[in-house]
């Protein structure tokens, strides 16, 4: 059966302002992913990636614009879309203290899932990630790259359509990056995700990716990564991003 | 989800997981249990001589010093919980977990609501942990007191962690807990009914007195005092009740507003 919903996150005419700010954090974001899409939003710290993230999730109410997840609208239909989105964030959010396996019938049961159903998902997830040696573990005991692992096969237990990642392979060494980055492109296409993937490392964009490069609190370049080049008539993403630098773009702290 | 997924899975998803943390995180499962019994067997031990407690309700008979504080050592266990509880939502906060929890799809008031229930149980357990020493211990309290004084320790439990949610939703970071905790835990503690009755204090300062009476950590002692005795104190049960509700709203309002 086709998909009636065409966009899994559609963000439209997004605006925003933290209370007592002069300038407007977010002004005019809009952008949109169909399933099996990855989107990167890049932009160097400051920009509003992290404002925005917290927007689509419903963590911050929104003041201006709309945002739906698979058909469903943030504001109004809080806890569908919630139920349709799968979260990694920046910093680590697993209980240090409980073993992988509680970490996930923790999340599972958050989700709803009942027991059958989560034990099931939980053993799909931790085959996936090559994780079911660790599944006793406590989360302590794992390295950066296992519990980041962990934290995706958790952000995908209850089998959301949108899949959002913030800034999720910080700290992370280059091979490990690499090896996430690789994975979550291959689980996009296999299950028809659409991902959002915010970062300021321009080396975990792809060529066919979508890009969205925010500044300021404004996209300022949209469209997939190979049209952009080709546009700007840039060689790679680094340049592209000198070209923006020397236009007086604020992409200092851009990792290259 | 369908409706008893909804509610009652992410329910009991939040209590398995507050109950493997308190048996995981041993440091906290020892002090719960060391701390109560300290008091009842090196405090109460040396109290027992200078203080004698006369017939007051609920009791019947006079009674040794080590069994009237019971109850108080009991809701004591039950402070420091909601204490604890409070604080490990400052230290999910900082550490982005309260996040995880805020994402679920269930409405925020009832993870909140669920997140106390679960902070009430792990609290019941060292209740009665405390009580099973304490019977070996020869402190022995009426047998269906133990099943009866329950539903007072869920409600209390959940009063108590209501005011550490409260607590802990004005605390912006986690150095600032353990100061505001001396000016809530020890008042509370010694400004009540748990080590002296009421009328003790207030022959030695009627205005201590009043306080101890405006405090409701007071009828959080003396509901769980009568429980255990079979009996019900209906103001007890009325101040409980009504802090709860006040603490609660308070909370899940500040919550939502942060």
């Amino acid at each position: 059966m086709p998909d009636p919903v065409p966009y899994l996150l559609d963000v439209s005419a997004l605006c925003y302002r933290y209370r007592g700010a002069d300038q407007a954090a977010l002004a005019d974001i809009s952008l949109r992913i169909e399933g099996g899409g990855f989107h990167a939003l890049l932009g160097p710290n400051g920009a509003g990636k992290t404002t925005l993230f917290s927007l689509i999730t419903g963590l911050s109410g929104l003041q201006q614009g709309s945002v739906s997840i698979a058909g469903a609208d943030i504001a109004r239909q809080r806890l569908t879309a919630l139920s349709r989105m799968g979260v990694v964030f920046q910093q680590p959010t697993l209980d240090l203290d409980l073993t992988v396996e509680q970490n996930l019938r923790y999340f599972a049961a958050l989700n709803g899932l009942g027991a059958k159903q989560a034990r099931r998902r939980i053993a799909e997830e931790l085959a996936r990630f090559d994780l079911t040696p660790r599944r006793r573990e406590r989360i302590r005991q794992l390295n950066g790259g296992h519990r980041r692992r962990v934290e995706i096969a958790r952000a995908l237990l209850h089998e959301p359509r949108l899949l959002l990642f913030d800034e999720a392979t910080v700290g992370l060494d280059v091979p490990t990056r690499q090896q996430i980055v690789d994975h979550v492109h291959r689980l996009a296409e296999e299950q028809n995700i659409a991902v959002l993937w915010t970062t300021h490392l321009i080396d975990e964009v792809y060529p066919g990716d979508t890009v969205s490069l925010l500044d300021r609190g404004r996209v300022v370049a949209q469209g997939t990564c190979r049209q952009l080049l080709q546009e700007r008539k840039a060689a790679d993403l680094k340049q592209l991003f000198a070209q923006l630098a020397a236009r007086d773009y604020a992409a200092r702290e851009v990792a290259l | 989800m369908n409706g008893r997924h909804a509610y009652w899975t992410p329910f009991r998803g939040i209590v398995v997981r507050e109950c493997l943390r308190f048996l995981q995180q041993h440091e906290r499962f020892l002090a719960a249990l060391v701390r109560p019994l300290v008091w009842l067997f090196v405090f109460a031990a040396g109290f027992r001589a200078a203080l004698g407690v006369s017939i007051i309700p609920p009791y019947e008979t006079y009674i040794t010093y080590e069994t009237y504080i019971v109850p108080g050592l009991v809701a004591m266990v039950q402070l420091f919980n909601g204490m604890q509880s409070s604080l490990s939502l400052i230290v999910d906060r900082e550490l982005g977990s309260m996040r995880i929890l805020m994402l679920a799809p269930t409405p925020r008031w009832f993870l909140l609501f669920s997140k106390l229930l679960a902070g009430a149980v792990v609290s019941v357990l060292q209740v009665y942990l405390f009580l099973v020493i304490a019977w070996f211990a020869d402190i022995r309290l009426p047998l269906l007191g133990y099943v009866a004084v329950l539903p007072a320790l869920m409600l209390s439990g959940v009063m108590l962690g209501s005011l550490g949610m409260l607590l802990s939703s004005a605390i912006r970071q986690l150095e600032n807990f353990a100061g505001i905790m001396n000016f809530v835990i020890f008042p509370m503690f010694f400004l009540s009914s748990a080590l002296y009755p009421i009328w003790k204090i207030g022959e030695a300062s009627p205005l201590l007195e009043q306080i101890c009476r405006l405090n409701p950590f007071t009828y959080v002692v003396e509901f769980i005092r009568f429980s255990l005795h079979l009996k019900l104190d209906g103001l007890s049960v009325v101040v409980v009740s009504a802090s709860l509700a006040l603490f609660l709203t308070l909370a899940v309002w500040r919550f939502q507003r942060n």
